[in-house]
Order: C-alpha cells, then structure tokens, then sequence
C-alpha cells in the first residue's frame, strides 16, 4: 500500500509541473490555491488528468477538501484500491 | 477587526492598475439613455450595442410594452410573495401557458431569474448518492446549482462525446444521473453537438437538461433551441431557459413532460424562497414568447446580420472562436489582458459598446471581445461597428503584436 501510494504521488507530480507555472517547489504540503496560485478551472483541469490517469472518479464535490498535493494523492490512493 | 474584504485586496490592485493606465471601466458602463434595442447613450455618447443578448430585439416591442403598462396598471409594481403563497397571479399562469405552447410541454414553471432556474433545477433533480454530470465550460449558475445541492459533481471536458461517455461508463449503472448540458455556450458562442452527447447520456439511462438560454427563438423550427434543430426534442427532460435574452425581459424557466414536475413548485428552494416576478415583467414576457413563435423574419435577419459580423471581422484579419458563425455570438479572441482592454476602450470611446470577458468567465485563459447580435441591427449598422473595429485594432497596434 505504502509503495503505491509513493507511485501515485510521484505520477501526480509529472502530471502537475506542466502547469507550475510560478515554478514552486512541489512538496507533500504544496497547496493549489495558496502556493501554486492556480485558478480554479486549472484545478478542475488537473482533476480531469488524475481521473484519466487511474480510471477513477473524483467527484468536485471533493475538491474543497484536498487543498495540498499530498492530500490528493492520499484520495487517488483510496480511490485506486 | 479582520476585513472580510481584505481576500479581495489582490483583485482591487489589479483592476485600479488598469485604470490608472487611462482606459475605460469594462465593469463600469452605465446607459443614460436607451434608444432602442441596438443603441444607447453611454456618457453623452451615441453607442451602438453590441453586446446584450438582446437577440429578437423585443425590448421596445410596441406589443410587449403595451401588455406590461396593462399588467402595471391592473395588478400593481409587485406580488410581494412567493409564487407558492400569495405570488401567483393570473399573470403569472399565462406566462406558463404561453411557455408550455412555445415549447409544446405539459409543464411550464416560471423563476424569478434564468440564475435561479439553472440553480433550483440542478440542486433538486440530483440528491445525495447521485451524480451530476456537466459540461467543463458550463454557466456559473449550474455549478452553483451543484455547489448548492447534495449529489456528486463530474465534469467531462466541453462538448466532448468522448469524454462524456467514458465519465458516465466509470459511475455505478445504477444510481441516478443528470447530465447538464447547454445548446450555446456563451463564451466562444460554439453550439454542442447534442445529437452526441444526449444519445451516449440515453444509453447510460442518465436524465438530461438542456440550457437553452442563449438559443431560443432562433434555432429549430419552433424557434425552441439547439435540441430542437438537433433532433433530440424526445430525449431530453428538462429544458432551462431565460426570459432576459430573446424575450426580452428578465426571468427563468424550466418546460418539462415530466408527469411528476409540479412537485418541483414545492421541493425547489430558489422557486420557494423568493419573490416571484412582478405581474408587469411576466405580461411583458408572455406577449414576447407568442410573437416569437412567429418570428420568422426576425430570425432571418439575425442570422444575415450575424454572418456579416463574423464574415466582417474575418475579412479584416481578426481571430474568431468559431470558424463559422454558429450562434448569435461572435467571439473575438485577444491575446492577453492588456490587449483587450486597450481594444475595448477604444471601441466604447468610438460608441461601440462589447463585453469584455477574461478568465475565470471564460475557459482555458481565453480573453475575449464578445459580440452578440441583434434582429434589429441593420446592415449599416454592422458596417459601422467592422469599421470601428479595425480603426480600434490600428489604434491599439493588435495587429502588430499579434504578428510579432
């Protein structure tokens, strides 16, 4: 479980550089809004990637709550099992 | 004391930066005088509005004004209640009967505003456990129906087929969906390929509701929108329209053959919990939506005015959203920020009156120069405004940049 959740989270960051556009440092703790600066739309953009990427559904709904990347890869993580 | 305000303190810098650079307020445009549906005065100036949604120009329909000044003088200014108390007059009940004609339903329900029937629809048809299915570029009052119901939101990448199905494919067959769509989108005033979309939302046994807000009265035979000129009338349940494009006047609406629909009077908040429109407002919208049924001139000419903007504005080396003109909507597409205020000044400062429009309004960063057209626009007018348009790109070097 451990080891996917590692694979999930290093995938989410491929698929997040194309659109870091300020450049930060992506961490465990980045967050979207705060650190990234990213508008909403590129978010829910982003979320559309990760759903393709695992054949998953996330719902917006849950968007408020995954507010840093580790929190992302944490629900895919549940998502994939 | 915190400021609550103070999370708006990035976008008050931006917007003051971009006056002090000595260009006009896009959120700012007052009209002193209204001349009719396609011209206006804007400080002092003689405008010509291209820019309202005012698609069949009946504004100032001698008919439509008449029917209002009766309303006004035989049931007062206002209902002062809910549609389900005491806010229901008989001409309210008219204005549903005319709806259920224009569109040939059993059910008409009328809304304080085309907001609040996109935001009442979506959150009571979806409950908690099913699934709201959107398009990405949809209007904000169907994600703020989703933001305000219980379901679960799924949005599948605009006016994909593709991309619908293979999202309706990963929910459990069994629970219950809506899928939301629009005849035309507003931003880039492309249409939806619904003959696609409502056929793959049929075969995963989804409902489907289709915004028609900025179709109606000009496309499909009866003039009832994008679905009706699609085809796909039969399969979709709940059409969403607005009284303040075509008709002319301000309201919402929902038509349905749905045998249960009268319980949304009930169950639907943003009908409920408010106001109900003034008996003016629905005499005025009932008299436009029986002339539209019969319009046929009307839509002609918007379309002929439509085609030469769009045909105009190619010619004279703009970029458009669409490749052909397929709404009432020409999109005219600006490279940054900047770019677009400078053009759009120096349009409303020639008396040419367009939105604006920017991210987040508009998808995938897109800045816009948005033209909607009028029936009532005449030719010369719409010479006008191409000549203006160039002079405005000369004055502002788009060109230029743009070759750059």
């Amino acid at each position: 479980m451990s080891m996917d959740r590692a694979a999930i989270y290093s995938r989410i960051i491929e698929l997040i550089e194309p659109i870091n556009a300020k450049g930060v440092a992506l961490a465990e703790g980045t967050t979207f809004a705060g650190d990234m600066e990213l508008d909403s739309l590129t978010v829910m953009d982003l979320v559309a990637n990760i759903e393709d990427e695992w054949d998953i559904v996330m719902p917006l709904n849950m968007l408020p709550d995954l507010e840093t990347i580790g929190q992302v890869a944490d629900a895919v993580a549940k998502l994939v099992k | 004391m915190t400021d609550l305000l103070a999370k708006f303190d990035g976008l008050i810098a931006e917007h003051a930066g971009l006056l002090t650079a000595g260009v006009r307020d896009p959120f700012g445009i007052v009209m002193e005088k209204v001349l009719g549906p396609t011209e206006a005065i804007i400080k002092g100036q003689h405008t010509i509005l291209l820019g309202t949604y005012n698609y069949m120009g009946m504004t100032f329909d001698p008919d439509v004004i008449a029917a209002g000044e009766k309303a006004l003088r035989e049931f007062g200014a206002g209902t002062t209640g809910s549609r389900v108390l005491n806010g229901t007059y008989q001409t309210h009940r008219e204005c549903e009967d005319a709806l259920k004609e224009f569109y040939g339903t059993s059910h008409a329900m009328v809304f304080s505003t085309g907001y609040q029937a996109n935001l009442g629809m979506v959150s009571t048809l979806a409950g908690k456990n099913e699934f709201v299915i959107l398009d990405a570029d949809s209007h904000a009052s169907i994600y703020d129906g989703c933001a305000m119901g219980n379901a679960d939101i799924v949005r599948f990448r605009h006016n994909s087929a593709e991309d619908l199905e293979k999202r309706l494919r990963r929910l459990p067959p069994e629970a219950g969906k809506l899928v939301v769509l629009e005849g035309v989108y507003s931003m880039l005033g492309d249409i939806a390929p619904l003959k696609e979309l409502v056929a793959i939302a049929k075969a995963h046994d989804a409902t489907v509701l289709v915004d028609e807000a900025h179709g109606m009265g000009f496309f499909g035979e009866h003039g009832r929108g994008v679905y009706e000129a699609a085809g796909v009338a039969d399969d979709v349940d709940f059409v969403v329209g607005t009284f303040s494009k075509s008709v002319g006047t301000v309201g919402g609406f929902c038509v349905s053959n749905h045998p249960k629909f009268e319980i949304l009077r009930l169950v639907c908040r943003p009908y409920t919990f408010t106001a109900s429109l003034p008996p003016a407002v629905v005499a005025c919208a009932a008299a436009s939506i029986r002339k539209l049924m019969h319009a046929h001139d009307k839509r002609a000419r918007l379309w002929a005015s439509t085609r030469q903007l769009h045909g105009g504005l190619k010619a004279r080396g703009f970029r458009l959203a669409t490749e052909t003109p397929e709404s009432a909507i020409v999109s005219v597409l600006m490279p940054d920020q900047e770019t677009t205020v400078r053009m759009w000044s120096a349009l409303i400062n020639m008396g040419v009156y367009v939105n604006m429009s920017r991210p987040p309004a508009t998808p995938a960063g897109v800045f816009l120069l948005r033209c909607s057209i009028c029936a009532e626009h005449t030719a010369a007018q719409i010479e006008t405004v191409l000549g203006r348009f160039s002079d405005a790109a000369a004055a502002t070097g788009l060109f230029r940049e743009a070759a750059e």
